[in-house]
């Protein structure tokens, strides 16, 4: 894994391509019409994407919009309705389970609060090795603490952090022993939701730092996947931009940040409180009506087209492909991507 | 508790405070033993202007905002200082008078609107309850009140759907019936305490817009605390920023935020990922400090880089300085090198 040095200089098309899932669907499943049988609510209704080695693709969107479900399903926690996730030379969402363990240890996670997702009455050193059992053959059991020893310095921990429990570190420590634990299985994608949005401002500069300093030291990719966008923006090289289960935009952070095409990105962008911002000046933003609709029952054709503020009559009809449009440099799915640049203010 | 006994008698209440916090402590008994956790914080709120509450978790913050309120949680105690509201000290209200200033002298909106709202009850007549209970209306005029209120609030069909329980209203519609049984009876002064963090960016831009109408409609004077500085730089004419217990900044928003004079501030500031990409943020280095344990002098020095022999010992106390009002011994050094930060 050592090889693949990442080249900060290499285009995003050049990079390898890690994992790619085309057309996934996922969610969950409910009883059906009558109570008979089941009926699958795809809460990712059919999604495309490409993680490059050693780069970040930040997935941003609000709650309800099938970011975390589109986490688990690439982690495996739950099954893909359909698509293809393609990792590895295999396809993660048809493997059976037993195969799929094999795969896992490439594909790593840390979430939101380490609080939970990490049991507090383990040690540090405990939590950080507990990979190994699951996955022999990574680390020698001789040279177990010494592996340890170096993960906890590489993500800013001291050694004689191991012997403690969880429960006594502050939350930023926390995360830090999280990272270490995804680490330590020598992985090729972190898949990282909400990685940073429990911690305070102050650690959480420190804990983006780590992540950016890692993958530059490893070469590993990140699926970054939060509510935060400045904190995607900070950290992504790509950026997707999910609503209601679909992609809407995809492109450079620079070019979804800086030359937003859909009218949702355009909104949400709009939204986001900014320490620039002033009391007086909040006019200028786009505030949208109402709220996101359930993913059981989306609306016909565009699924934005309900709080959109440029929606006409085309958008209840034609569903906007995912496409790069005349006058767009990155895939947009708006039928009026060339008028949401240019129109409004 | 002997409140009154420990400080002296307050000074008569300038005019125009609608609340007023002067220098508070506020601790955490066990045993004989208090552990401070706010120490000694002087705020006042003015009618119709939203001041911000700023700091990290732990900061003091959310205990600030409890103590005008009368809520503080069991265990927390006032051990020094006044909480004026209206011009009324209320150190010695009766838990009587204290139910009596809620909701029509002083209100708040919490951050999770599920657990501000009862959720065996309707959601209308949660709202309606203040107008049936505290002004004696009959059932239909509440009612009335109630679903004017939700309109005015941006709660869409109000008299449909003021029979929903709180499951059945949205995250964002929650918070608005929140703001509803807030503003309910009228209050001078409004507490909101991280109203939005709960919320998705689209929704949080809508409430915020509802709140700063509202607050300017009916002249409220507002405390608005908060961990994002987004948020506030919307929302608040004037900052203050708290740090293990203790204002270290406070003043018109405009000036504390782009020429920051203290160093915690200016940290703060610096660690915010300001949309340039790929740019590496400088954090605060270490962690807030442990309030059974706090470092002597300056509470910031252990991770300052501007502190010196005398941060270690004496403490400095909040003084004016270029328009707003610092804790720092090097508050001029601050400034100096957030304007350069600023021009380049």
């Amino acid at each position: 894994m050592t090889a693949t040095a990442h080249d900060t200089a290499a285009p995003a098309g050049d990079a390898e391509v890690v994992l790619r899932a085309v057309g996934l669907e996922a969610g969950y499943q409910r009883p059906g019409r009558h109570g008979f049988g089941r009926r699958r609510v795809p809460v990712v209704a059919g999604l495309d994407l490409t993680v490059r080695a050693g780069r970040t693709l930040g997935v941003v969107g609000e709650s309800g919009c099938g970011k975390s479900t589109l986490a688990r399903a690439i982690v495996g926690l739950i099954p893909a309705f359909a698509g293809t996730i393609e990792f590895g030379g295999a396809d993660l969402a048809s493997m059976p389970r037993r195969c799929r363990r094999r795969v896992a240890r490439d594909v790593q996670m840390v979430f939101q609060d380490p609080y939970t997702s990490l049991n507090p009455r383990m040690t540090v050193a405990a939590v950080v090795a507990e990979g190994w059992r699951v996955h022999p053959g990574i680390v020698p059991r001789d040279r177990e603490d010494a592996e340890v020893a170096r993960l906890l310095e590489l993500v800013g921990l001291r050694p004689e952090h191991a012997a403690r429990r969880l429960h006594e570190l502050s939350g930023g420590q926390c995360q830090r022993v999280a990272i270490a634990r995804a680490l330590a299985l020598r992985p090729r994608l972190i898949v990282c939701d909400e990685a940073v949005s429990a911690l305070d401002v102050s650690v959480r500069a420190q804990i983006l730092n780590l992540l950016a300093d890692l993958q530059s030291e490893l070469g590993v990719a990140y699926l970054f996947i939060s509510h935060d966008l400045d904190v995607v923006r900070h950290i992504a090289d790509e950026v997707a931009v999910m609503y209601l289960g679909t992609v809407v935009e995809q492109g450079t952070a620079e070019q979804v940040f800086g030359d937003p095409r859909h009218p949702y990105t355009r909104a949400l962008l709009s939204a986001v409180p900014s320490v620039r911002d002033r009391p007086d000046d909040a006019a200028r933003e786009i505030v949208l009506e109402g709220e996101v609709p359930s993913p059981a029952a989306p609306p016909t054709g565009c699924r934005f087209r309900t709080r959109c503020f440029m929606a006409a009559e085309r958008c209840a009809q034609d569903v906007p492909e995912l496409t790069v449009r005349e006058g767009t440099a990155h895939p947009v799915a708006c039928h009026f991507a060339d008028a949401a640049g240019t129109g409004g203010e | 508790m002997t409140m009154s006994a420990v400080h002296p008698a307050p000074a008569p209440p300038a005019g125009d405070a609608a609340a007023e916090l002067r220098d508070v402590h506020i601790g955490f008994r066990s045993g004989r033993h208090v552990t401070p956790v706010v120490r000694g914080v002087t705020l006042r709120l003015r009618p119709g202007r939203v001041l911000a509450l700023v700091g990290e978790s732990g900061s003091g913050k959310s205990l600030t905002s409890l103590a005008l309120i009368g809520l503080l949680p069991p265990g927390a105690e006032i051990t020094a200082g006044t909480v004026a509201l209206g011009g009324d000290d209320t150190a010695g209200f009766t838990a009587r008078q204290w139910r009596e200033a809620r909701g029509s002298r002083v209100a708040m909106v919490f951050q999770d609107p599920m657990a501000a709202l009862n959720p065996g009850f309707a959601v209308g007549a949660q709202i309606a309850e203040p107008f049936r209970r505290r002004l004696g209306l009959s059932r239909r005029e509440a009612r009335e009140r109630a679903v004017a209120l939700m309109r005015e609030v941006g709660i869409a069909d109000a008299a449909a759907r003021y029979g929903d329980h709180p499951h059945e209203f949205s995250g964002g519609m929650r918070q608005r019936a929140v703001i509803a049984m807030a503003l309910a009876l009228g209050p001078s002064v409004l507490l909101a305490d991280e109203p939005t963090t709960a919320l998705d960016v689209t929704v949080q831009a809508q409430i915020l817009r509802l709140l700063a109408r509202r607050q300017q409609e009916a002249g409220l004077a507002t405390l608005l605390v908060s961990h994002d500085l987004g948020v506030v730089a919307r929302m608040a004419h004037d900052v203050a920023v708290m740090y293990a217990g203790r204002i270290v900044e406070q003043g018109p928003l405009d000036a504390v935020y782009t020429r920051p004079a203290h160093p915690y501030t200016l940290g703060l500031l610096r660690a915010m990922p300001d949309g340039r990409e790929g740019a590496r943020l400088i954090p605060v280095p270490g962690l807030p400090p442990d309030p059974r344990r706090p470092p002597g002098g300056c509470a910031f020095h252990p991770r300052c880089p501007f502190a010196t022999d005398v941060c270690r010992t004496d403490d400095p106390p909040l003084t004016e300085t270029g328009g707003r009002s610092v804790a720092c011994h090097h508050a001029d050094e601050v400034g100096a090198a957030s304007s350069v930060e600023e021009d380049r």
